[in-house]
C-alpha cells in the first residue's frame, strides 16, 4: 500500500485524463468537485481559525454580538497572559507547558530507549511466540484509560507517586513504549539484516553490528517514532488530570482546562493557551507527514 | 594436465579455512541472550504498568473495596458483575455510547472516504489540501473540546450568531437533552474525519491505474468502476481504519469530560464516563473495577478482530 501524503502529491496525473471522462461533461463535474472540496475545507478549518482569531481580540470584540469576523482590534493581551502572571512573575500556565515538555520529553526518551532495542530483537530473532507477544504489546495500548487509571491510583498512593511528575513519566513511557516498538519493527524491518551478517563476518560481534551499522541508518525511524510518542504525551489528559492536581506538577492540558472551571470564562485566554499549546504539535507533525499513517495507527498500518 | 589438478583441489580447502571454525553454537546462545536482554525491559515495564494494574483492578472486582473508606476488602465474588449487568443505568449508558459509537464513526467514514476520494481525483495541489484537511486530527481533545464548547455557547457562540444573521433560531446545543448527544457526535466527527480521510487517501493511490485503463477501454461506466474497482481494493485497508476509530471512540473519555460532563442529566454519559463517576465520586472501587474489567473484555474482543483483519491485510 502506498501511504505516505508525499506519494500521494507525487503519484501524477490522475484519472481525470482517461478518455472516458473528458469526454462528457468532465470539465462543469470538475468544477464541482472542487468547489465542494472548497467548502468541506472551509468547514475544517473554520474552528482552527476562529481560535486563532479568538486568542487575538480584545474581550469587548470576543463577547460580541453577533460575532465579529474582521473588524476586531488585534492585542496580544491574551498572549502576554499565558505567560505572565497578573502579579508579575510566571503564570501557573507557564509552568504547566514547562511540566509538559519535562514530562512529555523524558517519557520519551525513555521509550525510545526501551523500546528501540526490542523493535530490532523482534525483527532479527526467532523470538518464542513472536507474533502473540506483539499483539499483547499492541493491545496493551488499547485499554480504556479511564479504567487503567483506577488501579494505577491506588498503586501510586501506595509508592507516594501521586502529584508526582515521575508517575507521569512511567505510566506516558508505559504506553508509548508499545507504539514505539510497533512503529519501529516496521523501519527494521526494511534494513537488510546482511548488514549484520557481513559485519559479522569481519569480526564484530552481533551487538556491536547493531550499533555500528544498523542504528545510524535507523536514525531518521527513530526521530519519526520519538516525534508521535512526544505528541501522544503531549496531547494525553486523562491520566495528567486524575494523577496530579498541584499547579507546579500539573501538565498542561489539565491546566488549561482548568481555565474553565470558574462561573465566567475568559475565552480570550483560554484561545491564547490553546493556540501556545497546538503549535509545537502542528510544526512536529508536518515534519512527520510522511509517516503519518503508519503513526496514527500506532505503527500497524504500512506499506 | 597433471599440474593443475592439485590446484582444484586445494581450492575447497582454503575456502574452508577462511570461515571461522563452527560459528553456529556459540552465536545462537548469545544472540538469544542479547534478544531477551533487549526486549525484557520494555516487556517488564507492560508488565507492571499495564498487566500488574489490571490483575489487582480483576482482583478489586471481586470484592467491595472503597478508596476512601479504606479497611479490608471483603470477597463480594460475583455480586458487583451482576449488580452492573443488571443495571438499567449501566444499560442506558451502553445504548448511549452505541449511539455515539455507530454515529460518530459512521458519519466519519462517509465523510472521510468522500474527502479522500474528492482529493484522489486532483492532480493539483493535493499535498496542501491533505495537509490542511489534516489539522483537526493533530490537536489535543483537550483543545478541540473547550473550543467547541466555546463555539457551540448558547450566548457567545459563533454557531448560533451564524445562525442568528441567517434568520434561524438559537439553540442551546450542550445544555439541551436531544442536541448534547448530537454535539459530542458532530465535534468527534470534526475531530476524526481527517484520520479516515488519511488511510482511505492511502488506499485509494495504492489502486494500480492500470485497472483503470482496462475498465475505461471496455467502455465501464464511473460507477461500475468504483463499485468494482475502487471500493473492493480500497475496502480492507479502510476497515481497519473503521476498527480503530470504533475502539478509541468507545474508550473516548476527555472529549465528553471537557464537552458536556455528561450532561444535560445522563445523555451523554458514555460507559468510560460513567466508571469514573462510579470510581471517582462514587468511590465504588470495587462496582468500577468490575464496570472497567468488562469494558477492558469488550475492548479486547475489539482489538482481536482489529488485529485479525490487519493480519489478513498484511498476508496479502
Amino acid at each position: 500500500m502506498a501511504v505516505s501524503v508525499n506519494e500521494a502529491v507525487s503519484t501524477g496525473p490522475g484519472r481525470d485524463h482517461t478518455p472516458s471522462t473528458r469526454r462528457r461533461g468532465g470539465r462543469g463535474r470538475s468544477v464541482l468537485e472542487v468547489a465542494l472540496l472548497t467548502v468541506l475545507a472551509v468547514v475544517m478549518l473554520f474552528p482552527v481559525l476562529w481560535m486563532i482569531e479568538t486568542s487575538i481580540k480584545e474581550n469587548r470584540d470576543v463577547y460580541a454580538i453577533p460575532a465579529k469576523f474582521f473588524d476586531f482590534k488585534v492585542t496580544l493581551d491574551h498572549f502576554k497572559d499565558v505567560f505572565a502572571a497578573s502579579g508579575g512573575g510566571r503564570s501557573a500556565l507557564s509552568v504547566s507547558f514547562l511540566n509538559s515538555v519535562v514530562v512529555a520529553g523524558v517519557s520519551t526518551a525513555l521509550a525510545t530507549v526501551l523500546g528501540v532495542p526490542a523493535a530490532w530483537a523482534y525483527s532479527r530473532f526467532s523470538v518464542k511466540a513472536k507474533k502473540d507477544q506483539l499483539f499483547f504489546i499492541l493491545s496493551t495500548r488499547f485499554m480504556p484509560p479511564v479504567v487503567v487509571v483506577i488501579p494505577i491510583f491506588l498503586m501510586y498512593r501506595q509508592l507516594g507517586l501521586i502529584d508526582n511528575k515521575l508517575g507521569l513519566i512511567l505510566i506516558y513511557t508505559a504506553f508509548n513504549v508499545p507504539f514505539t516498538i510497533w512503529m519501529m519493527k516496521g523501519f527494521v524491518d526494511e534494513v537488510p539484516a546482511e548488514y549484520e551478517d557481513a559485519a559479522m563476518l569481519d569480526g564484530y560481534t552481533r551487538l556491536q553490528a547493531f550499533w555500528k551499522f544498523t542504528l545510524p541508518l535507523l536514525l531518521p525511524g527513530i526521530a519519526a517514532t520519538a516525534v508521535f510518542a512526544l505528541i501522544f504525551s503531549w496531547n494525553e489528559f486523562v491520566f495528567a488530570i486524575f494523577l496530579t492536581s498541584s499547579d507546579s506538577v500539573r501538565t498542561a492540558p489539565p491546566a488549561i482546562a482548568g481555565l474553565i472551571g470558574g462561573t465566567t470564562v475568559d475565552w480570550g485566554l483560554v484561545a491564547a493557551a490553546s493556540v501556545v499549546f497546538a503549535l509545537p504539535v502542528l510544526v512536529f507533525a508536518y515534519l512527520v507527514r510522511k509517516h503519518l499513517v503508519a503513526g496514527v495507527t500506532l505503527g500497524a498500518v504500512r506499506r | 594436465m597433471s599440474e593443475s589438478a592439485p590446484l582444484t583441489i586445494d581450492q575447497p580447502g582454503q575456502v574452508a579455512s577462511a570461515t571461522p571454525p563452527a560459528p553456529g553454537r556459540s552465536r545462537r546462545l548469545s544472540d538469544r541472550w542479547l534478544a531477551g536482554a533487549f526486549i525484557s525491559p520494555a516487556l517488564l515495564l507492560l508488565l507492571a504498568m499495564s498487566v500488574f494494574p489490571l490483575l489487582w483492578a480483576l482482583y478489586l472486582s471481586f470484592t467491595d473495596y472503597s478508596a476512601t473508606r479504606g479497611g479490608p476488602a471483603h470477597f463480594v465474588w460475583f455480586e458487583n458483575y451482576t449488580a452492573i449487568l443488571t443495571s438499567a443505568q449501566v444499560h442506558l449508558r451502553a445504548l448511549t455510547t452505541l449511539i455515539y459509537v455507530v454515529g460518530a464513526v459512521a458519519l466519519q467514514t462517509v465523510l472521510g472516504f468522500s474527502i479522500a476520494y474528492l482529493i484522489s481525483r486532483r492532480t493539483h495541489g493535493r499535498g496542501v489540501l491533505t495537509t490542511l484537511f489534516l489539522v483537526p486530527m493533530m490537536l489535543s481533545p483537550v483543545v478541540v473540546g473547550l473550543f467547541w464548547r466555546f463555539m457551540l455557547d448558547a450566548q457567545f457562540g459563533v454557531i448560533n450568531s451564524m445562525l442568528g444573521s441567517l434568520g434561524l433560531g438559537q439553540v442551546e446545543w450542550l445544555t439541551q437533552q436531544g442536541t448534547a448527544l448530537l454535539s459530542l457526535i458532530v465535534v468527534d466527527t470534526w475531530q476524526w474525519t481527517p484520520f479516515i480521510m488519511l488511510i482511505a487517501l492511502a488506499g485509494l493511490t495504492a489502486v494500480p491505474k492500470y485497472l483503470y485503463e482496462a475498465a475505461s477501454i471496455d467502455r465501464a461506466s464511473e460507477w461500475f468502476r468504483f463499485r468494482t474497482i475502487t471500493l473492493p481494493l480500497v475496502w480492507p485497508l479502510l476497515l481497519i481504519a473503521v476498527l480503530f476509530r470504533a475502539i478509541e471512540a468507545f474508550r473516548l473519555f476527555d472529549l465528553v469530560y471537557i464537552l458536556t460532563s455528561g450532561g444535560p442529566g445522563v445523555s451523554t454519559e458514555t460507559l468510560s464516563f460513567h466508571v469514573y463517576k462510579v470510581a471517582f465520586l462514587g468511590f465504588n472501587t470495587g462496582t468500577a473495577s468490575a464496570y472497567g474489567i468488562l469494558m477492558v473484555l469488550v475492548v479486547l474482543v475489539l482489538t482481536q478482530l482489529y488485529l485479525r483483519y490487519l493480519n489478513k491485510l498484511k498476508e496479502d
